[in-house]
């Protein structure tokens, strides 16, 4: 593609992504400006935004009220917080493994660990609750987060051993002549070095863990372990549903997430960009 | 301190043999490099020195001592990289200093040790900046001080001027072999540049396929080479190889070096036809096509005019020639 598009060119790209962001923002929207309104403002005009007459914070004002939601969020944090360490920390590791010794079965290994990506991992609830019971981990936040750290892993390692073998040989051998441990060559050299790799794979294992009912749902549904997207479930019942409070919850749910995106997306960028622009 | 014997080194990667055999010895303070075309094995040879690839078979000894098992930082060795290697997150001056932190030399030590070597090399205003904000000559240097900040007993150069351009790899060239009589330690250079090994070298070790093929001064390798290959090798431009039947002299092919061919419009041993001139000023580079020989290479001082496609007629200097036998082995 030239450098210098034509204006009509310019015109229909940016057309083009502003639609699809129009769509793919159009149902957050709604929820935001639909957790501001009356219950009936809600039902006679979704699509109207919040005026004088029908603004209402009743939502919030339930949410808040009902004090577990706080707890709910700081378990979705830690769950979501832990499990990304572990991703990080082990898939950066067995990454840096994989793309730097030369061991017997390194690409059976490899292949092995990439498996995860192909199968996915809630084939294997009813196994992963047996093996829950009978650790004594149900209803515990340890048993998200480990779960959590095995669905994460195997992109992650197949994302960071692409490029950790693009870290050149002679660097980490320097380090070696200078009398480096190979864990000082892992965090201080190789690791600055795909930080953007790294950012990538922190914002892909994230959102799934922030927004997953399923695992919370089976493993640990209890009062004091519930994450904020099971938490919302409460306002949702058979015969009535407490819409404003569900829209509240909703929105005060993407907040964090969010934050966590803003803070990874500038490295992300350098991430996407790594290979184009050099 | 500094002498360096490998014995009987063999090494495989799966069933590809890549040093297949070799015998060295290299003196204390000599400067020894290895060259050869790539994947001749010398980079190779070059990190089993330095102890980042084992051996799959022989012993290393420095100094006497065998270090085969020893890992890396603990030979007392430097190695300067072809593509520097600078810590990317440390200034220069940290950058120099870190073996020896790592090895708990005392801070003033370290910044007095940085400090001679930042000198020897002017670097003094550069210390405090990042890899990122130096060129590239720059930072080779830096990977030179780097090595020479820690006193070893050994200093390893792994193709350190392939990554500059031609005048600043003259310069480095000349650095480098100043640094050599200054510290007089003992330096291996790894290189594919025969004029790099000419002139830096004490000692040149041709090696091919993984096995050496001639050890030697670089006037030895010149004046008396072992083979073909090496004969081929050393000198620019390359040697010319004639069919020894055709002008009735011993062995398979004769070697004649480019000087050594007169060239002439009248009369001449044979005949043949210019296909490319190159004028470089000082001299001129004549390529002849021969029926019989193939193309050869005339080296001429001075400016000459011939004209492509002009007929012309070579004789070569039979008291300075070389005769190969059919498997390439010399005859004397």
């Amino acid at each position: 593609m030239s450098a210098r598009m034509s204006k009509g060119r310019t015109i229909a790209a940016h057309a083009v992504l502003l639609t699809y962001t129009l769509i793919a923002l159009f149902p957050v929207f709604v929820i935001v400006i639909n957790s501001f309104k009356s219950r009936k403002a809600i039902f006679a005009d979704p699509l109207a935004l919040p005026m004088p007459g029908t603004f209402d914070a009743v939502g919030y004002a339930t949410v808040m009220k009902q004090g577990d939601f706080f707890l709910y969020f700081q378990n979705s944090l830690i769950v979501t917080c832990a499990s990304l360490f572990c991703v990080l920390l082990f898939g950066a590791m067995a990454a840096f493994a994989l793309s730097e010794y030369r061991f017997r079965g390194n690409t059976l290994m490899g292949l092995y660990l990439a498996l995860g990506i192909m199968i996915p991992i809630r084939l294997g609830t009813v196994a992963i609750l047996e093996m829950m019971v009978a650790s004594g981990l149900v209803n515990t936040l340890t048993a998200l987060i480990l779960v959590y750290s095995a669905q994460g892993l195997p992109l992650a390692i197949f994302i960071l051993s692409e490029f950790m073998k693009t870290v050149s040989d002679d660097l980490k051998n320097a380090g070696r002549i200078d009398g480096l441990s190979e864990y000082r060559i892992f965090f201080s050299l190789v690791l600055p070095l795909v930080r953007p790799a790294m950012a990538t794979v922190a914002v892909f294992t994230m959102i799934p863990i922030w927004n997953d009912l399923w695992f919370p749902l089976i493993l640990a549904p209890a009062e004091s372990t519930k994450t904020v997207t099971l938490g919302a479930q409460v306002f949702i019942g058979q015969f009535v549903t407490n819409w404003n409070a569900v829209l509240a919850a909703l929105s005060l749910a993407i907040v964090p997430v969010l934050v966590l995106y803003l803070i990874f997306s500038r490295q992300l960028i350098r991430g996407i960009t790594a290979g184009a622009v050099k | 301190m500094g002498a360096l014997e490998l014995k009987n080194i063999t090494k495989s990667f799966g069933a590809t043999d890549v040093i297949k055999g070799v015998d060295l010895t290299v003196k204390d303070g000599e400067f020894c490099v290895f060259v050869g075309p790539s994947g001749c094995g010398k980079s190779t040879l070059l990190r089993i020195i330095a102890g980042l690839e084992d051996a799959s078979a022989g012993d290393i000894l420095l100094d006497g001592k065998r270090v085969n098992e020893l890992a890396p930082a603990k030979r007392e060795l430097a190695m300067v990289f072809q593509s520097y290697a600078l810590y990317p997150h440390l200034t220069v001056r940290d950058n120099m200093g870190l073996a020896l932190k790592q090895a708990g030399v005392s801070k003033a030590e370290t910044r007095a040790a940085t400090d001679r070597a930042a000198e020897m090399l002017s670097l003094g205003p550069l210390m405090e900046r990042r890899p990122a904000e130096l060129s590239g000559g720059q930072r080779q240097r830096v990977a030179i001080g780097r090595a020479i900040v820690r006193r070893p007993k050994l200093f390893l150069f792994d193709e350190p001027l392939s990554n500059l351009d031609a005048a600043l790899r003259v310069a480095t060239r000349i650095e480098i072999a100043r640094l050599h009589r200054e510290l007089s330690a003992t330096m291996i250079y790894v290189t594919h540049d025969q004029v790099e090994a000419m002139t830096l070298a004490d000692r040149i070790v041709v090696l091919r396929g993984g096995v050496v093929e001639q050890v030697g001064a670089p006037m030895e390798l010149y004046n008396d080479p072992a083979n073909t290959f090496v004969a081929g090798f050393i000198g620019s431009p390359q040697m010319n190889f004639l069919k020894s039947g055709a002008l009735g002299q011993r062995g398979e092919t004769t070697g004649i070096r480019p000087e050594h061919l007169e060239i002439s419009r009248e009369s001449g041993s044979f005949e043949g036809r210019v296909s490319h001139v190159e004028k470089l000023g000082g001299e001129t580079l004549v390529y002849v096509r021969s029926e019989i020989h193939g193309l050869l290479t005339v080296r001429l001082f001075g400016e000459h005019s011939y004209s492509v496609d002009e007929a012309v007629w070579l004789s070569p200097d039979m008291g300075r020639a070389f005769h190969f036998d059919s498997a390439g082995l010399r005859l004397r």
